[in-house]
């Protein structure tokens, strides 16, 4: 398949564009083309990044050469913008906010999909027919290398709040995590910690003590963590970080041991999507990548999944799907939990 | 021979008592089954002559019971019935046979002989004259040690003459005797019979003698 | 006569439509009750889990700092998850404004009350929701407010589930109606085996079967059965009536001329005159006729009326041509006639035994009637399958050359037997009969020079 070279520019630019007439941001975007001389467009939102995401949909090319897929990269929250406010038009909507996904399943906004790959689903991997997760990530802990030289690396959360404790000066300013404020996941991610645990808060104290820098995604941290702008990364998705080549030796990535958040990554079809013939297709796709044993690995990116989870390792904690998540985001509900996080975190 | 006449027409009774006294035998009457009790109780007959319709019973139930009680005396039901059914049945009930009425009485006499025959009848059968001697049962004729049997005709012709012997039986009375009121024959077929006996008792002391114009008569030589 | 019985339906398929409708009937009554019961039953536990929820929502409010405040608690929501794609929408609001949730669900149309909660079916974003709201009263600074908390599910989950509860009461249901339909056949057939075996037992009856029906019949039948043997009992009577009136008229008749002929007789003995002695053998002639042709009209009656029922049963033709024989001998000797008769094996015929031995017996009469003095009659009986043949001839006058088929007419005589009394029924009898039992009748001249032969054939059995 070729590239186009305006589609090239595109991509090697980075540019944040505003969708045409939508006012929801764009952070990036990628077209990957097909040789067709009327090609079927298959327009996908994603929070996913696009060079992480980027074999899926070649691979979906290759059984699939008639279909040039548009590839646009936004925060969790643009996506519920772009699909619950302004109803734009996408035939795929991937997330790693299972939450803001099932919101959208729930209010109507996903068309509902079964086929002989949903079969494939264990019923944990699903929300009826709207909602199909297609990976395992967990929520690690990501420390730099060279800060923790002469420390025990921290096995639980309890192991890093006396680590932080006890040094702080050494942390002060050098720890970070996902302002919950603005991004979906990193909402998630601390909602679900703290359903499960007393030590979230705690630890959210001591982060705030130490005057805690506040980020809107896993690559950001990453990157800082790597060139050792801070020392510890909390509530970091494992998967980046281990996709993260360029970054292996300066980093190390835990999965804590007293309970390790796992997210799956979810995908629905809007019921603004122009193409769900298509749109179906691809979530198969998805599918047959993430649970078909049969399927070659190359394709899919993500850690491999685990279907039973809690049998290999008891500290993983699955975020389970259903109108649970709906909780977090009742208006009230969410006011009362970021006003207690900002009371933790930013210590006004 | 004795018989017991068992019939409630008194009339036809009659005539059957005449007939059979005319042959040379003894009857007694019996107009009823309880008379024909009595008679059983006191006297022993040679053959029973019964009519079924009787005024206080049916003759079948009382030749049932007869028989069930061992009676052994040989019985020919007189029967107007015309079911043959219950004729048949007559002799399924003990009787030796029977015959309807009316009925031609040498078809009697030949039935009675046939029965008398079978139940072995005893010596009052044998009549004797001269030196023959003649079996009116067996149908037979001796003299001089030899034993002939004798057809019907000849049985029935002889039997006339031994029962009145040295009498004078015309041609005329002898055929009305020996043949059916069917048969249209002359007197002088009695001459071929006559001619045949007179064979069968050759070489004995006892001949049948041709009295012109009158008839014939059994008589010793 | 033959009336053809007019139908009208059989006893057992109306027995068995009528349970079959009776036990559709019921089932799908069945059907409806368990299906609204059911129904009743799964809409009721949704709605207990529902206000399950929302009790768990409102438990969940408080006044704090100055503020009413909900802490949904995790549970409420994902207590109603299920295996359907069913969606959960909420609001709640604080003395009647909108505080949270989906605010364009809609309001319940009853007042709902702390102590009962208010449930509601309606639509919302164009699916069928269950709704229940409830309230509760908080003090805010001295003042009531009113907290009104509804919580609403859509309805997938309760179609499924009716639809599995349909289906399998439709299930059952068949089973039930399939297992009514086989009792209903078993029934019915059980019910109507009681006529079908009454029919059978009378059927297997024999013509002259006239005993009453004693077989043991439900209730219900006795009446018919009752009326059966009073028919019965009339035939009886009626049929006794008429074989006494023939035996009593034979009788009567026969009777009168057995006494006329005895005395003829005897006067026949006693009278010299050639005059006299022909004049009686007349009247013995006369008297011999009539009471010949009397038998042979009651005979001929008798034989008519058999032949219409004919029985039929096993008979060794054999046996009962030697009977008859026997019987005919002392008949024979009177006129030296001599019978010559040899048995022979596997001569069964299915018949009427009182009609064949009067046939035999009329034949023999016959043959010995006309056969002169001092000859032989040859009774012969033939196998050459399938049928049984009787052949008597006799050396007497044989049949007349020409007329010889009318012979088998009624009161029709030879031309040449004139003289010899006979009523000319004999033939006519022996005719009637063998076509009854399907035989056949040929007369003809004895092929050894004089006389007559009779043959009669009977198909063997």
């Amino acid at each position: 398949m070729r590239l186009n070279i305006l589609s090239i520019v595109l991509t090697l630019a980075g540019l944040s564009a505003a969708a045409p007439g939508l006012s929801f941001e764009i952070e990036r975007q990628k077209s990957f083309t097909s040789n067709s001389v009327e090609p079927e467009i298959l327009r996908i939102i994603s929070t996913a990044d696009i060079e992480l995401f980027a074999p899926l949909i070649t691979g979906f090319q290759a059984s699939n050469p008639k279909v040039t897929v548009n590839y646009h990269e936004v925060s969790s929250t643009e996506l519920m913008r772009a699909l619950q406010d302004e109803k734009a038009p996408y035939d795929i909507a991937v997330s790693s906010a299972m939450d803001l996904q099932t919101k959208l399943a729930n209010d109507g906004l996903a068309l509902a999909h079964s086929s002989v790959a949903t079969t494939l689903l264990p019923g944990w991997g699903k929300w009826h027919d709207y909602v199909f997760a297609f990976t395992q990530e967990p929520a690690t802990i990501v420390i730099s290398t060279k800060d923790f030289g002469d420390l025990p690396l921290p096995k639980t959360r309890q192991d890093l709040i006396s680590i932080l404790r006890d040094h702080p000066d050494r942390f002060r300013g050098r720890v970070g995590t996902y302002d919950v404020r603005s991004s979906g996941l990193g909402y998630l991610f601390a909602t679900q910690d703290a359903r499960t645990s007393e030590t979230f808060w705690r630890l959210a104290e001591v982060m705030g003590n130490l005057d805690i820098q506040l980020y809107c995604c896993s690559g950001a941290m990453i990157d800082d963590v790597s060139s050792g702008k801070i020392a510890v990364a909390y509530n970091v998705l494992g998967s980046y970080a281990m996709a993260r080549r360029d970054t292996q030796d300066t980093i190390r990535i835990i999965a804590p041991q007293d309970f390790t958040t796992v997210m799956m990554r979810t995908v629905i079809i809007p019921t603004t999507s122009q193409q769900p013939a298509i749109a179906s297709e691809f979530v198969d796709h998805l599918i047959q990548a993430a649970w078909d044993e049969n399927s070659s690995t190359s394709d899919y990116p993500f850690p491999t999944i685990n279907r039973n989870p809690a049998a290999s390792d008891t500290s993983l904690r699955p975020i389970r799907m259903g109108p649970g998540l709906l909780v977090y985001l009742d208006k009230l509900k969410k006011r009362r939990f970021i006003t207690e996080w900002e009371n933790a975190i930013l210590q006004p | 021979m004795r018989f017991l006449l068992v019939e409630d027409n008194i009339q036809l009774a009659k005539a059957i008592c005449s007939h059979l006294l005319l042959d040379g035998h003894v009857v007694d009457h019996a107009d009823r089954l309880s008379t024909t009790k009595d008679y059983l109780a006191t006297t022993a007959y040679d053959m029973i002559l019964l009519d079924i319709m009787l005024p206080d019973g049916d003759g079948r139930e009382f030749l049932n019971r007869y028989r069930a009680s061992a009676g052994k005396t040989p019985v020919i039901v007189l029967t107007a019935r015309s079911e043959v059914s219950d004729r048949v049945g007559v002799l399924d009930l003990g009787a030796d046979d029977y015959i309807t009425k009316p009925f031609d009485f040498s078809e009697l006499e030949a039935r009675c002989r046939a029965v008398l025959r079978r139940h072995g009848g005893g010596a009052t059968n044998i009549k004797s004259f001269g030196e023959v001697e003649f079996d009116g049962l067996s149908g037979t004729i001796t003299h001089h040690g030899t034993t002939t049997n004798l057809r019907n005709k000849e049985l029935r012709l002889l039997e006339i003459f031994f029962n009145v012997p040295g009498q004078i039986c015309s041609k005329s009375k002898l055929v009305d005797r020996l043949f059916s009121y069917d048969e249209d024959v002359s007197e002088n077929a009695i001459e071929v019979y006559v001619a045949r006996l007179r064979k069968h008792l050759e070489g004995s002391n006892v001949q049948i003698i041709t009295v012109r114009g009158l008839g014939y008569r059994l008589s010793l030589v | 006569m033959n009336g053809v019985l007019k139908g009208t339906g059989s006893i057992r398929w109306r027995l068995i439509t009528q349970l079959l409708s009776g036990a559709a009937i019921l089932t799908i009554i069945l059907i409806l009750i368990v299906r609204s019961f059911s129904q009743q039953l799964a809409a009721q536990s949704q709605d207990n889990i529902l206000n399950a929820s929302l009790t768990a929502i409102l438990d969940a409010s408080s006044i704090q700092q100055g503020e009413l405040t909900v802490d949904i608690p995790y549970s409420a929501f994902s207590m109603l998850s299920n295996l359907s794609n069913d969606r959960v929408f909420y609001r709640i609001d604080q003395d009647g404004a909108f505080l949270t949730g989906y605010a364009d669900l809609p309001k319940p149309k009853l007042r709902a009350t702390t102590d009962t909660p208010a449930f509601m079916t309606s639509t919302y974003q164009d699916i069928e929701i269950r709704m229940v709201t409830a309230t509760r009263l908080l003090a805010l600074e001295g003042r009531p407010i009113e907290l009104q908390a509804s919580i609403a599910q859509s309805r997938n989950g309760q179609a499924k589930t009716l639809a599995e509860i349909s289906n399998m009461v439709m299930l059952f249901g068949s089973g039930f109606f399939v297992i009514s339909a086989v009792i209903a056949l078993l029934a019915a057939q059980s019910t109507v085996r009681p006529l079908k075996r009454l029919a059978a037992s009378v059927s297997r009856r024999g013509p002259h079967d006239l005993r009453p029906v004693t077989a043991s019949v439900p209730e219900e039948m006795t009446p018919l059965v009752q009326s059966l043997n009073q028919f019965i009992q009339r035939l009886d009577t009626s049929l006794t009536r008429s074989e006494d009136f023939i035996a009593e008229a034979a009788h009567r008749v026969r009777t009168p001329l057995a006494t006329v002929r005895a005395q003829a007789e005897i006067t026949l003995r006693r009278v010299d005159k050639d005059e006299n002695r022909a004049a009686l053998k007349e009247m013995i002639r006369a008297i011999d006729d009539s009471s010949r042709a009397a038998g042979q009209l009651l005979d001929h009656a008798m034989v008519t009326f058999r032949t219409d029922h004919l029985e039929r049963s096993k008979i060794d033709l054999g046996a009962l041509v030697g009977e008859t024989v026997d019987r005919l001998q002392a008949v024979a000797a009177l006129k030296d006639i001599v019978f010559t008769y040899a048995a022979i094996d596997r001569t069964q015929i299915f018949g009427d035994a009182i009609l064949i031995q009067n046939a035999v017996q009329n034949l023999l009469d016959n043959a010995i009637k006309y056969s002169p003095v001092e000859s032989d009659i040859s009774v012969e009986l033939t196998v050459e399958a399938p049928w049984i043949t009787l052949s008597i001839c006799d050396q007497g006058l044989g049949f007349p050359k020409t007329g010889a088929k009318r012979l088998t007419e009624r009161f029709a005589r030879g031309d040449n037997v004139a003289g010899i009394v006979g009523s000319g029924l004999g033939l006519t009898i022996v005719d009637e009969v063998i076509q009854a039992h399907s035989g056949n009748l040929i007369i003809s001249n004895n092929p050894n020079g004089v006389g007559a032969c009779v043959s009669i054939s009977f198909p063997s059995s």
